[in-house]
């Protein structure tokens, strides 16, 4: 597994595990699936985790762990399934605050648009991160400046900054 | 007409470079087969059966004589010497290479065009009325509105992958040209009781092999909440609709399964969650959009030309084409007139590069520089002056464009059907040059009237076959071509689909068939009824009778002659 963030690869803290046994072997930060959760819990308490969700979950079955996780991982199964964006968008509102991964077959051309949905990184199967590296990725995530719709990414949209521009022209 | 600012002209340019990298991409490995398919597809570019073809967005069919020079440009160096004007409003080459279609996309930038979104699971091109900004029954000229969508709707993070493609058409006039009911979102201007201007907003129209008719889940949205509110039904969608099979992956069968009214209450859920004011457009944004969209630089005219009606009165041929081809303007002395891309024995929608370059100087010489696509493969030169007709029909007839038969049973919808197109089952030009050629003669077709032909070769229904008042699709059945005919479909306000006659044709057979159709029509029209009319207060009983009958005479002729 790659992971990759704005900056470039990175290290995964996380281990993932879908069973209590391999969780609790674990060393470090847990990786577990939303079935794995209260079980987990009950047993390591204080632990940090992560929380593993498909890109198909309901956000009522996601928003009620979100102030005890640390890393939510979005399942994507497929690079074509764009469930996962809307998810994303759904958990932030929720005011989740922490690491947002998109995990899966993702493509670097989607780079650009899981950042401006609110994923901070990409966990990719190596496989892809062969045929794609880390260069791609950050390469790809430049290749538009700006972006028409407001409310996505960082930056002021295409429409607020010909509004600010206006404002600034009339001041 | 809208023209791009820096940050319009960037975007397209920024865009054409990412597609020139993901060409390369693929081509060094990089990108698999099965990656790279849908990244050309949100880029217009599809597999055909013998080649390529490049699908280009006309934003709600509105051009200008710059575009479409460049495109007879195009035609001639990297194409076959035409293109094709689609049901989308859009303009299609069928014979591009790969290697020279970044080269293509630099060129069309040049003239603020590009080919987003024309194809691929997203939001695509996004249509109108061809009449907007010159009707009189309009609330509101819509093409500010169909600017904004295409802004809002281009690589929009959330939703360039959703589960199917997804259209969307305003219209902002009482009598819907947009056929809205049959997109995935349709739009239509309106006023609430106060007088102030909003959106009746219907969702899960479509056609295809699911055909439907769209549900009205909002009845008024206020103006300002536009983006907003399309943001709550995408998300609803992208979230909900089905990815297990394509068939049934179209918004319109997330409506049909979950029910309108589940349906509604998922969208206002989400609505209420989200926060509009970070979404929506600021209004000066949208009044800076707007403004582009003023009306020209009208002269003060009297209502009607004395110029025109004394040309018309020596001229039958002309008088023929203003009465078919002209449509009432909202400007005293201006017309705007329809240029049928169907002469007889033509390709719908086709249209040479020289043809191409005579139309530009027509609309450029006579109507303010613009023109419009129409989603019926027509053309429409939105204001020209009544006392310039003459000399634009002259022009049309020398460039071969002056057929005057605007929504006459010879101006026939058609895909490309068989021989382009991969997925079709059935060829569908040549029916409809058999057709055309059968009601060649101009009286006749006077006689019949108003009776628009949709053919599709195959169950997408790329032809709108549903919502033709007559009908045909293609298929393919035991190895032979066979034709199913429907009648009394309808785009329009009144928007309904056609309903079976009986069982399939063959394609020779498919002229004298219509033929019968409207020998039943001529015989249970009362008073000036059109086919349409005719067709809603009789239902189709007396059409299926009447195609049964032709069915047996033709199988008595085949059994005498075996």
């Amino acid at each position: 597994m790659t992971l990759i963030t704005e900056q470039g690869a990175v290290e995964d803290r996380f281990t993932r595990a879908d069973t209590l046994e391999a969780a609790l072997a674990a060393d470090g930060p847990v990786l577990i699936p939303l079935w794995l959760v209260a079980e987990y819990a009950k047993v390591r308490p204080q632990a940090e985790f992560g929380l593993s969700v498909t890109g198909s979950t309901a956000i009522e079955d996601v928003a009620p762990h979100l102030a005890k996780v640390s890393l939510v991982a979005v399942e994507f199964a497929a690079f074509a399934d764009g469930r996962g964006f809307s998810l994303a968008q759904k958990i932030l509102r929720e005011g989740y605050q922490g690491v947002l991964r998109a995990s899966g077959p993702l493509i670097a051309d989607e780079f650009a648009d899981a950042l401006a949905c609110g994923f901070t990184e990409v966990e990719l199967p190596e496989t892809l991160a062969n045929r794609q590296p880390v260069q791609q990725w950050l390469a790809a995530k430049d290749t538009m400046s700006d972006h028409y719709q407001s409310g996505y990414g960082r930056g002021p949209s295409i429409l607020q900054k010909r509004h600010a521009a206006r404002k600034g022209a009339s001041a | 007409m809208y023209r791009y600012d820096e940050f319009d002209e960037r975007f397209v340019r920024e865009r054409v470079a990412q597609f020139r990298g993901q060409v390369e991409r693929r081509l060094d490995g990089s990108l698999s087969e099965d990656e790279f398919k849908p990244l050309r597809l949100k880029n217009g570019l599809y597999l055909q059966l013998h080649a390529y073809m490049l699908r280009i967005a006309v934003p709600y069919g509105t051009m200008n004589s710059r575009q479409l020079r460049q495109l007879a440009h195009i035609a001639e160096t990297y194409d076959k010497g035409y293109g094709h004007f689609t049901t989308r409003q859009n303009l299609q080459f069928n014979w591009p290479k790969l290697k020279d279609v970044p080269e293509i996309l630099d060129l069309l930038a040049d003239v603020e065009m590009h080919c987003i979104q024309t194809s691929g699971n997203c939001i695509r091109n996004v249509t109108s009325d061809q009449f907007a900004g010159v009707a009189k029954d309009e609330v509101e000229d819509p093409r500010p509105t169909a600017e904004l969508l295409r802004q809002w709707s281009s690589l929009h993070p959330e939703f360039v992958w959703l589960p199917r493609k997804f259209k969307i058409a305003v219209t902002g006039a009482e009598h819907d040209r947009a056929a809205i009911k049959v997109h995935d979102i349709g739009l239509k201007l309106k006023r609430d009781d106060a007088g102030e201007i909003g959106y009746e907003v219907s969702v899960g129209g479509g056609l295809g092999r699911t055909p439907m008719i769209g549900k009205i889940i909002k009845d008024f949205l206020p103006k300002s909440e536009l983006l907003a509110y399309l943001e709550a039904v995408m998300r609803v969608y992208n979230s909900e609709g089905r990815r297990d099979n394509k068939y049934k992956a179209r918004v319109k069968i997330l409506v049909h399964e979950t029910g309108e009214d589940e349906f509604r209450a998922m969208v206002e859920e989400e609505y209420a969650k989200l926060d509009g004011p970070t979404i929506n457009a600021p209004q000066e944004e949208v009044e800076r959009i707007a403004a582009y969209f003023a009306s020209p630089a009208y002269e003060t005219l009297p209502e009607t030309s004395a110029t025109l009606a004394k040309a018309q009165a020596n001229d039958p041929a002309l008088a023929r084409f203003v009465e078919q081809n002209g449509f009432a303007h909202k400007q005293p002395g201006y017309i705007a007139l329809t240029i049928a891309l169907k002469e007889i024995g033509a390709v719908p929608g086709d249209m040479s590069a020289a043809q191409m370059r005579a139309f530009a100087d027509i609309a450029e010489r006579y109507s303010f520089d613009e023109f419009r696509v129409t989603h019926s493969q027509n053309l429409v030169l939105p204001h020209v002056k009544q006392d310039d007709v003459p000399a634009v029909f002259a022009a049309l007839k020398e460039a071969g464009l002056a057929s005057a038969n605007a929504g006459l049973i010879t101006d026939i919808i058609a895909c490309p059907g068989l021989d382009y197109c991969a997925l079709a089952t059935a060829k569908s030009i040549p029916i409809a040059q058999a057709i055309a050629k059968t009601f060649a003669d101009e009286e006749r077709q006077k006689k019949i009237g108003l009776l628009p032909i949709k053919i599709s070769g195959c169950i997408n229904a790329c032809g709108h076959h549903h919502v033709g008042a007559i009908g045909i699709l293609g298929l393919e059945k035991g190895g032979r071509e066979n034709y199913q005919i429907t009648v009394g479909g309808d785009a329009s306000e009144h928007a309904a689909l056609g309903e079976r006659l009986g069982p399939g044709i063959d394609a020779a057979d498919v002229p004298a068939a219509i033929e019968a159709i409207v020998e039943t029509y001529l015989g249970e029209k009362q008073g000036g009824e059109s086919f349409m009319e005719t067709v809603r207060r009789t239902g189709p009983e007396p059409f299926k009778a009447g195609f049964t009958a032709f069915i047996e005479s033709r199988t008595l002729e085949t059994e005498a002659v075996g």
